[in-house]
């Protein structure tokens, strides 16, 4: 690996209830690269991921993420260490605006107390129109301005994948954790949301670790691919030669017995 | 006509006091989608607690302080105990533990302090007070007062600060809400403590009008309609369908209940209610359920 590693992980193993999701896995991202996690259906990728944020506490193993090493993360300190995500099906707030939803995501950016909030007095005047600026200036990169005002329930289906998407960008992550960004949608919307990720990626740095089924879409878009079966790690390197890994076909296509 | 204007009035202001009451439930359905069944109990706690404090002597702020901090310290318990167990949970499983939990802060409210009833003497004077030629409650003025500047205060505190912001997110997704960093516990327990505040203003006020007693805890009955009809998700709302509540059920009273007998104040708002549930059923101020299939 060229570049230093933003994110490690060391010999993580996670079951709930006596049932192994994940097995002793370990791998490391450099920062700036798109890292894809791919594999089957119940692999434990999304696991994965949940174990990378904090939404679980993995029963074994060491997660490094910017020199800092610990157990087990948990969301918030997740959050403020620069890890920002989306989800599988769409976790927005869908009684709320699409500038509502990407303001959230600036939550933790905000530095003025709730009473100077309130009354609108000190630091909170200014910092408003900072949060408001930099939300708008996400919405714009992402080309969703016209919608600024809608309810984001009442959007199609793609329309709010990309708001989850802004409002994890609004945080200014470092790393970018995107599950499934692609799923359900047509070609033109793929070819769409790959741009988006790309430029993401080389506009800010961002460090990206993605799901993805579409093998055509992961094989253009990473610079890394992991590849997980069964909750253990069959494979992990550069595209093309996870392409040509044995144990990736035989996860992927099955192998003759 | 002035006699009118004196029962609209009456009942405006009676309202209020209903509001004071669904502001309680208002707070804690924003945060979390559920209906809090132990509010009633918590307004009983309360007004309980400060009484007996009273009653022993304690002078009138002191007493309002230790009150408060009791019920700030039973929201932190409610969120370590009950709450963050449950995180993650479907929304009638905090449902059945709020009703759970009612039953136990009231048997712990009578547990520490005895079931007997207790007269409760605020300083404020009842006597009516004429203004413009009617003739209004001093008392009922001032419960007025205070839920003008209970809402103005939580007005500005859910619309214009970051608390506020993460208690919308909290109860749309809590999942969400965790991945921008937005910190469950410490949203919850906020709310509780609030809620636990505005339930010690409504326990003070309705015991000082009925007496402090275990019925408090049925007040918040009255609440429910003034919820529907309001909209569960409005802090304005909820003051407005108390004032719709307080106002018609007095005007119905009045005008119709020599028709129809006598009574009426104690059912009209819930028939009331269910007219708004076959229109309205987001009631006025509620955010519109969205739902694509």
């Amino acid at each position: 690996m060229s570049a230093a590693a933003l994110l490690e992980l060391q010999d993580i193993s996670l079951s709930f209830k006596g049932v192994r999701a994940i097995s002793d896995i370990s791998f490391a991202v450099a920062e700036g690269e798109i890292c894809a996690l791919i594999g089957p259906n119940g692999a434990g990728k999304s696991s994965l991921l949940n174990v990378i944020n904090g939404v679980y506490q993995p029963q074994q193993g060491l997660i490094r993420f910017a020199g800092r090493e610990c157990r087990a993360m948990r969301p918030h300190d997740a959050a403020l260490g620069g890890i920002a995500r989306t989800f599988q099906n769409i976790a927005l707030f869908k009684g709320m605006s699409v500038l509502d939803n990407v303001l959230t995501g600036r939550n933790l950016k905000r530095r003025a107390g709730w009473l100077e909030q309130a009354l609108r007095l000190g630091r909170a005047p200014g910092e408003d129109d900072r949060q408001r600026e930099a939300a708008e200036q996400v919405l714009a990169f992402l080309r969703i301005q016209p919608w600024r005002d809608a309810i984001v329930g009442r959007l199609p289906y793609g329309l709010q994948k990309r708001v989850e998407l802004a409002r994890a960008l609004a945080a200014e992550p470092r790393l970018l954790l995107l599950d499934e960004p692609m799923a359900g949608m047509n070609a033109e919307e793929k070819a769409q949301m790959s741009r988006f990720i790309l430029d993401i990626n080389r506009e800010f740095g961002t460090t990206v670790v993605l799901i993805e089924h579409d093998i055509g879409v992961v094989m253009s878009l990473s610079d890394h691919v992991v590849v997980l079966d069964y909750g253990r790690k069959v494979g992990d390197g550069p595209p093309d030669e996870v392409r040509r890994n044995p144990e990736v076909i035989a996860a992927y296509l099955g192998t003759r017995h | 006509m002035e006699f009118f204007f004196e029962v609209l009035i009456g009942g405006l202001l009676a309202g209020v006091m209903y509001s004071l009451v669904a502001i309680g439930f208002v707070l804690i359905y924003k945060a979390s989608g559920v209906f809090n069944f132990a509010q009633g109990a918590m307004v009983l706690f309360a007004a309980l607690t400060f009484v007996s404090l009273l009653e022993r002597g304690v002078p009138f702020w002191a007493a309002f302080a230790v009150t408060l901090a009791l019920m700030v310290a039973l929201a932190l318990l409610i969120e370590r105990a009950v709450l963050r167990p449950l995180v993650n949970r479907s929304p009638i499983t905090l449902f059945m533990a709020t009703l759970g939990l009612s039953y136990v802060i009231e048997g712990a409210a009578q547990a520490l302090w005895g079931a007997q009833v207790h007269g409760l003497e605020l300083g404020i004077s009842d006597e009516p007070l004429e203004l413009g030629g009617l003739l209004l409650s001093q008392f009922d003025l001032f419960a007025a007062a205070t839920a003008a500047v209970l809402v103005i205060a939580l007005s500005l505190l859910f619309n214009r600060t970051r608390i506020g912001l993460a208690l919308r997110a909290v109860a749309d997704d809590p999942l969400a809400a965790q991945a921008v960093g937005v910190r469950l516990q410490r949203v919850w327990a906020v709310v509780w403590a609030v809620a636990g505040f505005v339930g010690l203003v409504a326990g003070l006020l309705w015991g000082a009008r009925l007496g402090v007693q275990f019925s408090l805890s049925l007040v918040v009955l009255k609440a429910l309609p003034v919820l529907i009809i309001g909209g569960f998700t409005s802090v304005s709302g909820a003051i407005v369908g108390g004032l719709l509540v307080g106002a018609s059920e007095k005007l119905a009273e009045v005008y119709l209940g020599p028709w129809i007998g006598g009574g009426l104040e104690n059912w009209f708002p819930y028939v009331l209610a269910l007219l708004f549930l076959l229109v309205r059923p987001a009631g006025l101020f509620g955010e519109r359920a969205i739902e694509r299939v």
